[in-house]
């Protein structure tokens, strides 16, 4: 086990950051901490570096204590938000960094820095300095600054937040295909449940500083425990008895991904009738908004193309199958 | 991180050179009320305020009060308008020679005081201008320029350009956009610019040398003081007054402008 | 072209726009800075220095307007050369020295103290720094003298020993504290530090909390990150607190007649050749010194990559 929290709390004042959270963190995955902004993900991820100490819980790294270790005696390494390359450094020099103040010899140094920067595709850039550099240079220059050091665990915190779409995408790839070859424990702190997705082998999903649900990225969408996930992974149709007052009985809460709902059939073991309400083209994916004769709304994502035109405001029904209801954990509101 | 060694080093080291920073104010603020009238010799015999009543009768220092107050307002006002003006200027606009523009606004400070100073003097001696007041003032209002526009500066980089078009993009002329959108922001800074320059022109004393007459600033009639060993008592008494009079709009400043 | 030009402008000017006219714009507000710096700064500045190229006649008392090298050559000649060499050495004693009382109280104020703590400190460093200069070099020669609080203290922690032992030192001692190097010294440090203090703390309160993170998390202890982090990203604050500190003591005349010994500054032989022997010439050569030395340090300052992380 890399990384074990156990009952982890870190409160600033009255501000619960981190409100008893225990996980484990296997050897080699990829774990990503997903959540939105204020949810505890970064706090979680600075005690894991030590930035932070946790007002009570205990932090294993490595099966070892190390809730009160400082970062500098910690075998983790980070690539920060905003990278924190050293300005008044070249890039070799800011990769050699950590080699330098754990006292490796000048020449070992110059040839790990040189893989290191050759891992990146970097070399080339050795004796410029950080700002020289385009934001995605200086991101993989962050990353050959982390993990020319070895460490067990790599932590990463939004590290492609500030690029583009394009280079944010061809980054994911490069990341997750790293972590493949070099077999260390990658720990990954997004807002984007896209990016946890699709490079995660298990995600966490935080929010207001309490961990919702821990699972691969398949079983959280497929089958989130509550309404949260269900939300915030994906778009999800909330289905309970205000909704269906005929269908659903007693304080049963469902959730039902739009593409689950079948348009203008009767396949399904429910089924509905309704009014288009609004019509939401999204290039690769169209959404359907539904308005029920109870006024309520509900989302449908058909899985093939269809004309736009011939629906505004058309009567439609809709069906699907109970089976692809997820029942939610928590009471109806 | 730190451990708690180093930290109290750092307080300690730091709290003594805050104390040292203090250390002679408090001096000048124990002798004004000493008793003795000639010697400097510490401790104080003992206390009386009978110095400020002396004080208060000698016409001379009222007009050297006078005097520098009246400069200080002058050469602040016309810092004020050329320092805003040439704030202004600079702000989001590049033309050739900005930069040494910009160096010209700091030169009076950058530079050793005795610089301006004799500069100012040889110039106005070969033009045949008389020293006085207007002298005076030409040269603080010179040096305070560049305080005005620090100010300024600081400030205007701290506005959203955005509010700039967003007026003209509802339909204000630049002239309205001054005067409604950019003025209004500015108007604590150029306060706050105003008081220290204020301040500065007040208590300045190098280049007012070479530019004064015969007429004293209360700088200057402090200078004089000092060689006037039988007035030391008046000397303590004005030094405390000169000293509050300076942090006052110091003070009104930092307070005008702490939310950076 | 032309014509459509034309009726832009019409339509500009004509709904009172200096929107599309960014060059009347500019010159309106450059204009009266720009003059009033050309006449009343830069035309006497380059007046100054001309005259430092004209004769003096000796005999006569009276400039003439000849050209002449001989002010510079004069300024190498032992006596002043002397006077130059003191009051750079001066200056950079005192840079130096403030530098170090400051740093502490600068690193204090932004990495220790928080909220209001920081607010008091930082305008603990800017009143004294306001505060009248002739006031505070006056409560220095008060406090120096041989009946002051100096003398006092020193008495009273039994330190007369260690005092007399300093002042006996050539070249930094003297005869008394009021008329040593040490006290000259000691009131240029005071009365400059402030100019010290303030830009270090600019420095360090642009230092990113994320790099010192970053070098903790690369192992560095808290010493290293101080020596290899801390301390090269401020010194471009170092390098502006000592343009501050060392300019206004290279320029200073009142400092050096209040307290030390006797021996001039550049200051007090600017002051005394335009005023009681009237060589202007003479004093225009000595102000190039401190020009010229600022401009070089500025230029090595520049060069030695001290605002490259800025």
């Amino acid at each position: 086990m890399s990384v074990i929290f156990e009952n982890v709390k870190r409160h600033f004042g009255d501000v619960k950051a981190v409100d008893d959270v225990s996980i484990t963190v296997k050897e080699g995955e990829f774990f990503s901490m997903l959540g939105p902004s204020g949810s505890g993900k970064t706090t979680c991820l600075r005690l894991m570096a030590g930035f932070e100490q946790p007002t009570s819980g205990t932090i294993y790294i490595n099966g070892e204590d190390a809730t009160w270790l400082p970062p500098f005696k910690r075998n983790v390494n980070t690539v920060f938000q905003d990278y924190a390359l050293f300005p008044h450094m070249t890039i070799e020099d800011n990769v050699g960094y950590g080699l330098m103040v754990k006292g490796v010899r000048r020449k070992d140094r110059a040839i790990r820095v040189k893989d290191a920067l050759k891992l990146v595709d970097l070399a080339h850039v050795a004796n410029r300095r950080p700002n020289q550099l385009s934001g995605g240079q200086q991101q993989r220059v962050a990353l050959a600054r982390a993990l020319v050091n070895q460490p067990k665990v790599l932590l990463l915190d939004e590290p492609l937040g500030a690029l583009d779409l394009k280079l944010r995408e061809q980054m994911q790839g490069e990341l997750k295909a790293l972590q493949k070859q070099l077999g260390i424990t990658f720990v990954f702190v997004t807002h984007d449940q896209g990016e946890a997705l699709s490079m995660s082998d298990r995600i966490a999903v935080f929010n207001q500083g309490r961990i919702e649900q821990v699972s691969t990225p398949e079983t959280l969408y497929e089958s989130p425990k509550t309404r949260f996930v269900a939300d915030f992974m994906g778009t999800a149709n909330i289905i309970d008895n205000t909704l269906l007052p005929d269908l659903i009985d007693g304080p049963q809460v469902f959730a039902l991904r739009p593409e689950k709902i079948r348009l203008n059939s009767d396949q399904g073991d429910m089924t509905l009738q309704g009014q288009v309400s609004e019509i939401f083209y999204q290039g690769a994916v169209t959404k359907i908004e539904i308005r029920l004769p109870n006024h309520r709304t509900v989302l449908v994502q058909p899985p093939y193309a269809f004309d736009r035109s011939s629906l505004g405001g058309q009567p439609v029904s809709i069906s699907w199958d109970r089976a692809d209801m997820v029942r939610l954990e928590e009471p109806a509101t | 991180m730190h451990s708690d060694k180093s930290s109290w080093l750092i307080k300690g080291l730091a709290l003594a050179g805050i104390c040292f920073l203090y250390f002679p104010i408090l001096i000048i603020l124990i002798y004004a009320f000493n008793t003795e009238e000639s010697a400097f010799s510490f401790p104080p015999k003992g206390f009386t305020v009978e110095w400020f009543f002396k004080a208060a009768e000698r016409d001379d220092i009222f007009q050297a009060i006078g005097f520098s107050l009246q400069i200080a307002a002058i050469s602040t006002l016309i810092a004020l308008l050329l320092g805003s003006l040439a704030a202004l200027a600079l702000y989001r606009n590049n033309f050739p020679g900005k930069n040494v523009f910009t160096l010209i606004l700091i030169l009076p400070i950058a530079l050793p005081g005795i610089v301006t100073g004799l500069s100012l003097l040889s110039t106005f001696k070969s033009a045949g201008i008389t020293p006085g007041m207007a002298t005076i003032t030409i040269g603080h209002a010179t040096f305070c320029v560049v305080i005005v526009y620090n100010n300024v500066v600081a400030r205007l980089r701290r506005i959203s350009f955005n509010i700039v078009e967003a007026s003209y993009d509802l339909g204000a002329t630049a002239l309205q956009t001054f005067w409604h959108v950019i003025l209004p922001n500015l108007g604590a800074s150029l306060f706050a610019g105003g008081l220290l320059a204020f301040a500065l022109s007040f208590d300045e004393l190098i280049v007012t040398i070479f530019t004064a007459g015969h007429e004293p600033t209360l700088p200057l009639w402090l200078l004089n003081q000092l060689s006037r060993p039988r007035d030391v008592p008046i000397t303590n008494v004005v030094a405390l007054l000169v000293m509050l009079l300076t942090m006052l709009p110091v003070l009104l400043s930092y307070w005008l402008t702490k939310d950076r | 072209m032309m014509p459509a030009t034309a009726k832009n402008r019409a339509i500009a000017s004509k709904s009172g726009a200096l929107f599309n006219r960014p060059r009347l714009k500019l010159l309106l507000l450059l204009g009266l800075p720009a003059v009033w710096f050309l006449v009343i700064y830069i035309y006497p500045l380059l007046h100054l220095l001309s005259q430092s190229f004209y004769t003096f006649d000796d005999f006569t008392m009276t400039v003439v307007r000849e050209f002449s090298l001989d002010n510079i050559r004069n300024l190498f000649s032992p006596a002043n050369a002397d006077i130059i060499i003191r009051t750079a050495a001066m200056a950079l004693a005192v840079s130096v020295f403030s530098a170090i009382i400051a740093f502490p109280v600068a690193y204090y104020m932004t990495r220790h103290a928080s909220g209001k703590m920081q607010a008091f400190l930082y305008i603990s460093v800017i009143l004294p720094m306001w505060t009248s200069y002739i006031v505070k070099a006056y409560s220095w020669t008060l406090i120096l003298s041989q009946e002051g609080v100096a003398y006092w203290i020193i008495d009273a922690l039994g330190l007369t020993g260690v005092l007399n032992a300093f002042l006996d030192i050539p070249s930094i001692g003297g005869n008394t504290l009021s008329t040593s190097n040490l006290g000259r010294f000691l009131v240029f440090t005071y009365i400059w530090l402030p100019f010290m203090i303030l830009p270090i703390q600019a420095a360090l309160q642009r230092l990113s909390e994320s790099l010192l993170d970053a070098s903790s998390d690369l192992g560095a202890r808290p010493f290293q990150t101080f020596r290899h982090v801390i301390l090269p990203l401020c010194i471009p604050g170092v390098i502006a607190g000592s343009i501050f500190t060392f300019s206004l003591t290279l320029g200073d005349y009142i400092i050096p007649q209040l307290v030390g010994p006797p021996g001039l500054f550049i200051g007090n032989m600017v002051y005394v050749q335009q005023g009681s022997i009237g060589n202007m010439p003479m004093a225009a050569a000595f102000t190039l010194v401190p020009i010229l030395i600022i401009a070089v340090y500025l230029y090595f300052a520049k060069r030695a990559g001290a605002f490259d992380a800025l």
